[in-house]
């Protein structure tokens, strides 16, 4: 499937033989498993696998909670407390999910800060960039779904919160929010249509993963130096590479059993720490929570949509030049998705012609710095909107799109790369020097 | 507008700090609890003293409605014995839907909602209620001391201030643990006011200590189950990953050093 040369598929049985002229499934799989991936990747690629066994896992343990789950306002609550105290193992499978959802998110911004640290990005893997932004949309759009279903008061309002943000759309919004909705608020419709897109989204992720798939094994995986695998002839991919079977297999479950020692001991020690205790108080649309905060993963966007107040300039400015269209509440919901927006078109707006950070001393400094203010704004985003949060989110959206939209295109026209090695078998034999012969 | 910023960071620290300390320097004990820690355990006679306090004192107002009677013979917990299940069950009347009327509860029914309105329910206030925060918002201190929701119970009880005041037709009454510093709930609890049955003492901080005790099983009953469970779990994805370590090592040793 992908362009590099390697061994392929040869059925040997006759029921191999028949089977693969129906349907060359063991080829596809074969040709998936053993593809030759390069030598020298680090441990930063690891995240991929932990990523597809925490979908699995989600899914799973999600289908056996949703056999026991009711979603109706008035005894949505009840059901998740039956499934602790009653369902055999269900105090398991519900700490398991949702802290499986923390583990997943985790893994997911350490996988794409990865990408943007190794320009995994840049040409020819555009694409699978662009579908990965697709699966991070939709992990976030399933993890908030999901987060409702409990029916506490987090859940409530923060699902008030957000469906409200689409009320922000000007003339259409309040007709989409309705229609979101099911009626006026959030409610029982909202409930049960939550539970049935939560319950869908997933299986979408997985479409996605499989083409997510498709691409990178069509162009090949990156690796740290940046430097292509050379396809001239097979005995150059072998020098370069080592088939994903054994090799990274092997290497990943070791990475992957070490990253679930953690997540086990977070679920034995602290299965809470991730939520919010609010959220074991049932729903009340009579009472707001004092601080309205969603889950840790959304708070850098969530900082970001409160940080464009009404006495911000650029926002005074859009409000002024759209003829008062466009207000703060608007404004902010576009800051919000614009961010994801620009990190998708990086691609495009990243014009060094040298690949991987490695080799780009400034680019260095500029990432890291994007890696604190990903985590600044994460930490301001639980905060009170007010000063000083208010300014510090400002401050961290600011070099957020600054990043993408300013530091990158001026970054690969003025800075001076070093150079990276000639191949991969050059990296990787630097790393692993051979012992002088006995 | 970078004065501005400038004044804001140095006001972030001082003022994320002062944020908590503003709120009428609310005042969380971290009372040393059994359960606490990976190999925590709940003390099956503290959870029963507590039983005793909610019966006596707390359940005058409020409900433990996602428990049922029978939780109190579950492993892991109180432990009581069958028959004492039944006669504790008894002491409660249930309405009967079938029936149309009241009757005796039996260990297969929930203990009642609460009472009076203004008291909350209180099955999962040890998990509702986090008594610990930061510092400065970085939740350290949730990682070292556990989230504090027993312990937020606890100091609540044992925080009373003695001050009282009245606003628009309610009586409000001083705590040093409670957000805002004015609970409407009048002290429950007050020295030697429950007997205890086991002959322990019952002074009030026992007592606030035994029913937040109590209050964090009927919160997570299955807590003793997830602590030696999800021991079991480690030890056993330590082993499988030291076997996966030197196979990944024996597998790659060639390539790492024939090159």
């Amino acid at each position: 499937m992908s362009g590099i040369p390697h061994d392929k598929y040869e059925p040997k049985s006759p029921f191999a033989k028949w089977l693969h002229v129906r349907l060359p499934i063991v080829s596809l799989a074969y040709d998936t498993l053993m593809i030759p991936t390069p030598k020298n990747l680090n441990w930063w690629w690891i995240w991929g696998i932990v990523l597809a066994f925490a979908l699995v896992l989600q899914i799973i343990t999600g289908i056996i909670l949703a056999m026991h789950y009711t979603p109706q306002v008035d005894l949505a609550f009840a059901s998740v407390e039956h499934i602790m105290r009653n369902v055999n193992g269900g105090w398991a499978l519900r700490y398991t999910h949702m802290n499986g959802a923390s583990l997943f998110f985790m893994a997911v911004y350490i996988h794409i800060f990865r990408g943007l640290y190794y320009g995994s990005y840049k040409a020819p893997r555009e694409i699978t960039w662009i579908i990965g932004m697709l699966i991070y949309l939709a992990m976030m759009a399933t993890g908030f779904l999901g987060y409702v279903l409990p029916w506490g008061q987090m859940s409530f309002w923060g699902a008030t919160v957000i469906t409200g943000l689409f009320g922000a759309i000007p003339f259409v919004g309040e007709a989409i929010q309705t229609w979101l909705l099911g009626g006026p608020a959030v409610d029982n419709a909202t409930l049960n249509r939550f539970f049935s897109l939560h319950y869908l989204l997933p299986f979408v992720i997985v479409g996605l993963v499989a083409v997510h798939m498709w691409a990178f094994h069509t162009t090949g995986n990156n690796n740290p130096t940046g430097v292509e695998v050379r396809r001239t002839s097979k005995a150059d991919v072998e020098k370069d590479t080592l088939p994903f079977w054994p090799y990274f297999v092997i290497k990943d479950l070791f990475a992957l059993v070490v990253v679930l020692a953690i997540f086990v001991v977070v679920i034995w020690t602290m299965p809470n720490y991730f939520g919010h205790p609010d959220n074991y108080n049932v729903a009340n649309p009579l009472v707001t929570p004092a601080h309205i905060v969603p889950e840790w993963y959304y708070l850098p966007f969530y900082a970001i949509l409160r940080a464009f107040t009404a006495e911000v300039p650029i926002v005074q400015f859009t409000n002024w030049i759209t003829g008062g269209i466009v207000d703060a509440k608007f404004f902010g919901v576009i800051a919000m998705f614009g961010s994801i927006f620009v990190m998708a078109l990086v691609p495009w707006l990243d014009t060094s012609r040298t690949r991987s950070g490695t080799y780009r001393p400034m680019f260095k400094w500029f990432f890291w710095f994007l890696v604190i203010d990903f985590m600044v704004l994460m930490w301001a985003g639980a905060q009170p909107a007010e000063p000083p949060y208010s300014t510090i989110s400002l401050i961290g959206a600011t070099y957020w799109f600054a990043y993408f939209l300013v530091i990158l295109p001026v970054l690969g026209l003025v800075e001076k790369s070093k150079t990276p090695p000639a191949t991969i078998e050059e990296d990787f034999d630097a790393h692993y020097p051979s012992t002088p012969a006995e | 507008m970078f004065k501005k910023i400038i004044l804001s960071a140095l006001l972030a620290v001082g003022l994320v700090g002062g944020a908590y300390a503003a709120a009428g320097k609310q005042h969380i004990e971290d009372f040393d609890f059994s359960f606490e820690g990976p190999f925590g355990t709940f003390d099956q006679f503290q959870l029963q003293r507590g039983l005793q306090v909610y019966t006596e004192v707390c359940s005058a107002c409020h409900g433990l409605e996602l428990v049922a009677f029978r939780n109190l013979g579950d492993e892991g917990g109180p432990t009581l014995e069958g028959d004492q299940v039944k006669a504790y069950a008894a002491l409660y009347d249930v309405y009967d839907a079938e029936l149309d009327e009241d009757r005796a509860a039996k260990p297969a029914d929930m203990f009642p909602g609460s009472g009076f309105d203004g008291a909350p329910d209180l099955s999962l206030m040890a998990k509702a209620r986090a008594g610990f925060h930061g510092p400065w918002g970085l939740g350290i201190n949730q990682i070292v001391k556990g989230m504090g929701g027993p312990e937020y119970i606890a100091s609540l009880l044992d925080g009373y201030t003695g001050e009282e005041k009245e606003e628009a037709g309610t009586t409000f009454y001083g705590n040093s643990a409670f957000p805002g510093g004015w609970i409407a709930m009048a002290p429950p609890l007050e020295d030697d006011l429950v007997e205890y049955q086991d002959g322990s003492e019952s002074d009030l901080r026992n007592m606030a200590q035994d029913v937040s005790a109590f209050l964090m099983w009927t919160a997570e009953p299955k807590m003793m189950a997830r602590k030696e469970t999800g021991f079991l779990v480690f030890v056993f994805l330590v082993f499988l990953a030291s076997l996966l370590y030197l196979t990944n090592k024996r597998l790659w040793a060639p390539h790492k050093h024939k090159d």
